[in-house]
């Protein structure tokens, strides 16, 4: 389905999606999709259970190549580079578009070394700058207060909606400048969740947001432009005002005002 | 900024873990062809020289004399069959009660938790031990090696693995089919038979096929305990030859219509244990 | 339950069985025991046996070498060391080669691969280990003995300390053969183990760490074998257990000569099993008797111990599984 995608002519585009279809085996899962994603805004993407947002997300860090049967074909475009072709090293990819995932997923070590150990992956920093990365990076993502006098205490000691944010601390020391949310409050109690959003808005301001959620409300109150997914297709994109108050399609509309889904 | 244009130290440190990675993989899938290569290696040559000694009088004559020009292993074979299927036969019911006690009946227990430790540590503990268990306890009471003293020794090994499997399999089997068991009101001795055994039953049936297949192989708990025997026999309480044990005496000996029978036999227990670890496997697989 | 029929008496009600749960519990609840009181009676009969030397020898038993039958004087010591020696070079092969499988069959193989060659890695581990022993003696230590042994000797034979490990007749026949079998035949068991191992590393954590652009070596090394790191020394001590108690396989080609005179890999040595094997038959009721008995009681003990360490570290992995979810 071809959706006329619409930006405001004052927003820079990040990332481009140009006929991005994707299969699992012999299911295709994304069809025909079409999008400009702006540049430091927060994008939602929603849509009923199946509907191709996760799926779609996980192709922006080529999550998807670990798995034989998956394959994606089309082009999606990073500031004007194509990042699907097999020529591009998938971990320079991957060290410039970041992910979280639904569940916490600390490694097991220390703090410190959770933050750090994407930072070893790329540049070898002296202790010094490598404590300031690690300061910052948890600074950034409203960590560093809960946890600056237990750095050396297993990442799994944490709370799960602290554990959630080191791993968005994780994300950010790595400096990307994009950044994958894929359902990232999903498994965390209303108050955590109420604390990613406000870091959200703040992350917005250095990065290109992405996030899938199934809580409309969620996306009514987080970003700035909203896409509706269903079945596979992009049926509507636009500023999620916009989108949510006076939706173009029917079935957008049926979605969020809750008659199905 | 596009994606090559790193500077040349982080360019150095991409390529050095790029390097890394490719030692590392390469490493693995050589040890991978590195295990491969032996089990061809001793499967070839099982084959090879296993079907040199092969003839029908492999099953149909006795074990013979040293340097004898006829001969089979035949009262080693039946010994075999006859003291593994009565171990199996000895050991699976009270590896069964035993594994549903684990499943059904003692998860938080203190008699659970040690009976489960107890049963691994007996599932890997050196056979020859208890060998000299049954030994002690069975062989120098009664004066005599006997077969039966052998098919102890055998069950005593089909315990644990049976307790292992039967254990495992029941575990995997949701609660919400003992709930609707119970619900019906159904006493618990029939749903733990009726249902939850039945639904694992393929694969505590596999367990027990696996148990078979492991003391097929088995030398040293027969060492001291059915001993050997020249002729035929099927007294239990005299020894009783069996394929391994005759094996291990004719193996280690420098005649050699002694060392061709020996390989006959270890091609016959290969075989055996191999087609039922694939039975039992393609058992479990069918059902599942 | 009473179901009636049109226009007659109610049918009778099924007979339940009131004693059928109690029996039923009672036989479950006595296997359990039977199974405890195994392990407590074979302490005790190895222990009764072991007395007279025992009493004889005390624990100096461990450390005494001479193994004389017609004067009536032992000592483990010749066993123990076969049997420790040959069980740690089974390790130091088959430790990085399963860990190299293990990684092969979690992460390289392509998934059409992977079954068949789960399978063919369990079947090895299924073949019993006489044939190991057999296919040791008659095929491959002839091979060591021609590629490896005689090379080694006329190499290193001179040399200070070296030369004293390479030093024997290179027949094919020693600890050094008998723990290469013994390696081969502990490797598939190890490899299944720490495959199982990988495998609970949830997928979400293997791809956050992909995510941040860590190479599958990376992940591996610095994310999976840390997640399951008590699993896979559980594993080790599962192998080590095995390959200590292990019989077929080392007997054939361990030499069964009671001598630790020299130090050499290719001198015929012993171990506590295949002193068992080769002797116990017919060994005299009386301290001959006792002291190999006693030689099955340390094997026993240290089996014990190995494997109730790996016990306790492979449960270990099992409950932190479940804390992180």
């Amino acid at each position: 389905m071809y959706t006329k995608v619409e930006l405001h002519s004052s927003e820079k585009v990040k990332l481009t999606v140009r006929d991005l279809n994707f299969y699992y085996g012999g299911f295709q899962a994304l069809k025909h999709i079409n999008l400009d994603i702006p540049e430091r805004k927060v994008t939602a993407f929603i849509g009923p259970s199946g509907c191709g947002k996760s799926t779609l997300l996980r192709v922006f860090n080529r999550m998807f190549e670990l798995y034989p049967e998956q394959r994606a074909e089309g082009q999606v475009s990073l500031d004007g580079e194509d990042i699907l072709s097999k020529k591009l090293d998938v971990s320079l990819v991957r060290a410039k578009i970041g992910m979280v995932f639904q569940k916490p997923t600390p490694f097991p070590m220390s703090i410190y070394d959770n933050i750090a150990f994407g930072v070893r992956l790329f540049e070898t920093l002296p202790r010094a700058q490598m404590d300031e990365r690690v300061e910052w990076a948890l600074k950034k993502a409203a960590l560093w207060g809960e946890v600056k006098d237990k750095l050396t205490q297993n990442g799994s000691s944490l709370s799960g909606g602290q554990q959630q944010r080191l791993c968005i601390a994780r994300g950010i020391a790595i400096k990307p400048e994009v950044l994958l949310l894929d359902e990232p409050c999903s498994a965390l109690d209303p108050i955590s969740t109420g604390k990613i959003e406000e870091l959200i808005d703040e992350l917005k301001h250095d990065y290109t947001v992405m996030i899938v959620t199934h809580n409309m409300q969620q996306a009514a109150r987080c970003s700035d432009y909203t896409a509706y997914m269903y079945l596979g297709d992009l049926i509507e994109f636009g500023p999620t005002n916009d989108v949510f108050t006076k939706p173009k399609c029917k079935d957008t509309e049926d979605y969020i005002t809750g008659r199905f889904g | 900024m596009s994606f090559t244009a790193l500077s040349p130290a982080k360019l150095l440190l991409h390529r050095r873990r790029k390097v890394v990675n490719s030692i590392a993989l390469t490493l693995s899938l050589g040890a991978m062809s590195f295990g491969l290569f032996w089990l061809a290696w001793i499967l070839f040559e099982t084959f090879r020289l296993g079907l040199g000694g092969m003839a029908l009088a492999v099953f149909t004559e006795m074990t013979p004399p040293p340097q004898a020009e006829s001969g089979g292993l035949a009262n080693a074979i039946f010994g075999s069959a006859l003291m593994v299927s009565l171990a199996t036969a000895l050991g699976t019911p009270i590896g069964i009660m035993a594994g549903i006690y684990l499943a059904e009946y003692g998860q938080r227990t203190w008699l659970g938790r040690i009976t489960q430790f107890i049963s691994d540590i007996l599932l890997s503990a050196p056979s020859i031990v208890i060998g000299l268990f049954i030994y002690s306890v069975v062989v120098a009471q009664l004066r005599s090696f006997s077969a039966m003293a052998g098919i102890l020794a055998l069950a005593l090994i089909v315990i644990p693995v049976v307790i292992r499997t039967t254990e495992n399999m029941l575990t995997l089997i949701p609660n919400s089919l003992r709930e609707a068991a119970y619900a019906l009101g159904t006493p618990k001795w029939k749903v733990i038979y009726s249902v939850t055994l039945k639904a694992a039953r393929a694969g505590v049936t596999t367990g027990v096929l696996l148990a078979l297949a492991r003391i097929a192989g088995e030398t040293a708990p027969l060492l001291f305990t059915a001993l050997s025997n020249q002729f035929w026999s099927s007294n239990l309480g005299e020894p009783m030859a069996s394929l391994p044990v005759t094996i291990f005496k004719f193996a280690m000996s420098p005649y050699e219509n002694w060392r061709d029978l020996a390989w006959a036999g270890v091609l016959i227990i290969t075989l055996g244990v191999l087609a039922l670890n694939i039975l039992a496997r393609v058992l479990f697989r069918n059902k599942n | 339950m009473i179901s009636t029929t049109s226009g007659g008496s109610p049918a009778p009600r099924k007979r339940r069985l009131p004693w059928a749960d109690a029996a039923f519990s009672f036989a479950a609840h006595a296997a359990a025991l039977i199974t405890l009181s195994l392990l407590a009676a074979i302490i005790a009969s190895l222990v009764v046996g072991a007395w007279p030397a025992i009493r004889e020898y005390g624990l100096s038993f461990l450390w005494r070498s001479e193994w004389d039958p017609v004067e009536d004087k032992y000592g483990g010591l010749v066993m123990i060391y076969g049997t420790l020696a040959t069980s740690f070079i089974a390790l130091l092969i088959a430790v990085p080669v399963s860990f190299g499988i293990a990684l092969f069959l979690t992460e390289l193989s392509p998934a059409w691969l992977r079954r068949p060659l789960g399978v063919a890695i369990e079947l090895l581990a299924a073949v019993p280990s006489i044939v190991y022993g057999m296919w040791g003696l008659l095929v491959f230590g002839p091979i060591l003995a021609t590629y490896v042994q005689q090379p080694l000797q006329s190499t290193f034979g001179d040399v200070p300390v070296i030369g004293a490990l390479v030093a024997g007749p290179p027949v094919g026949i020693g600890i050094l053969s008998a723990g290469i079998i013994l390696a081969i035949m502990v490797i598939p068991f190890i490899a299944a183990v720490i495959r199982d191992v990988f495998e609970t590393t949830p997928a979400l954590l293997k791809e956050s760490a992909y995510g941040l652009g860590s190479t599958t070596w990376e992940v591996v090394w610095k994310v999976v074998l840390p997640y399951t790191k008590s699993g896979v020394i559980g594993a080790i001590m599962l192998g080590l257990g095995r390959a200590l108690g292990e019989t077929m396989a080392v007997t054939f080609v361990i030499g069964n000569f009671n001598q630790l005179d020299s130090l050499s890999l290719f001198q015929a040595a012993n171990s506590i099993t295949s002193a068992l094997a080769n002797e116990f038959a017919e060994a005299a009721p009386g301290l001959h008797q006792a002291s190999l008995i006693y030689l099955g009681l340390v094997l026993f003990f240290i089996t014990f111990v190995v494997l109730a360490l790996s016990k306790l570290l492979l449960s270990r992995l099992k409950r932190n599984e479940g804390s992180r979810t």
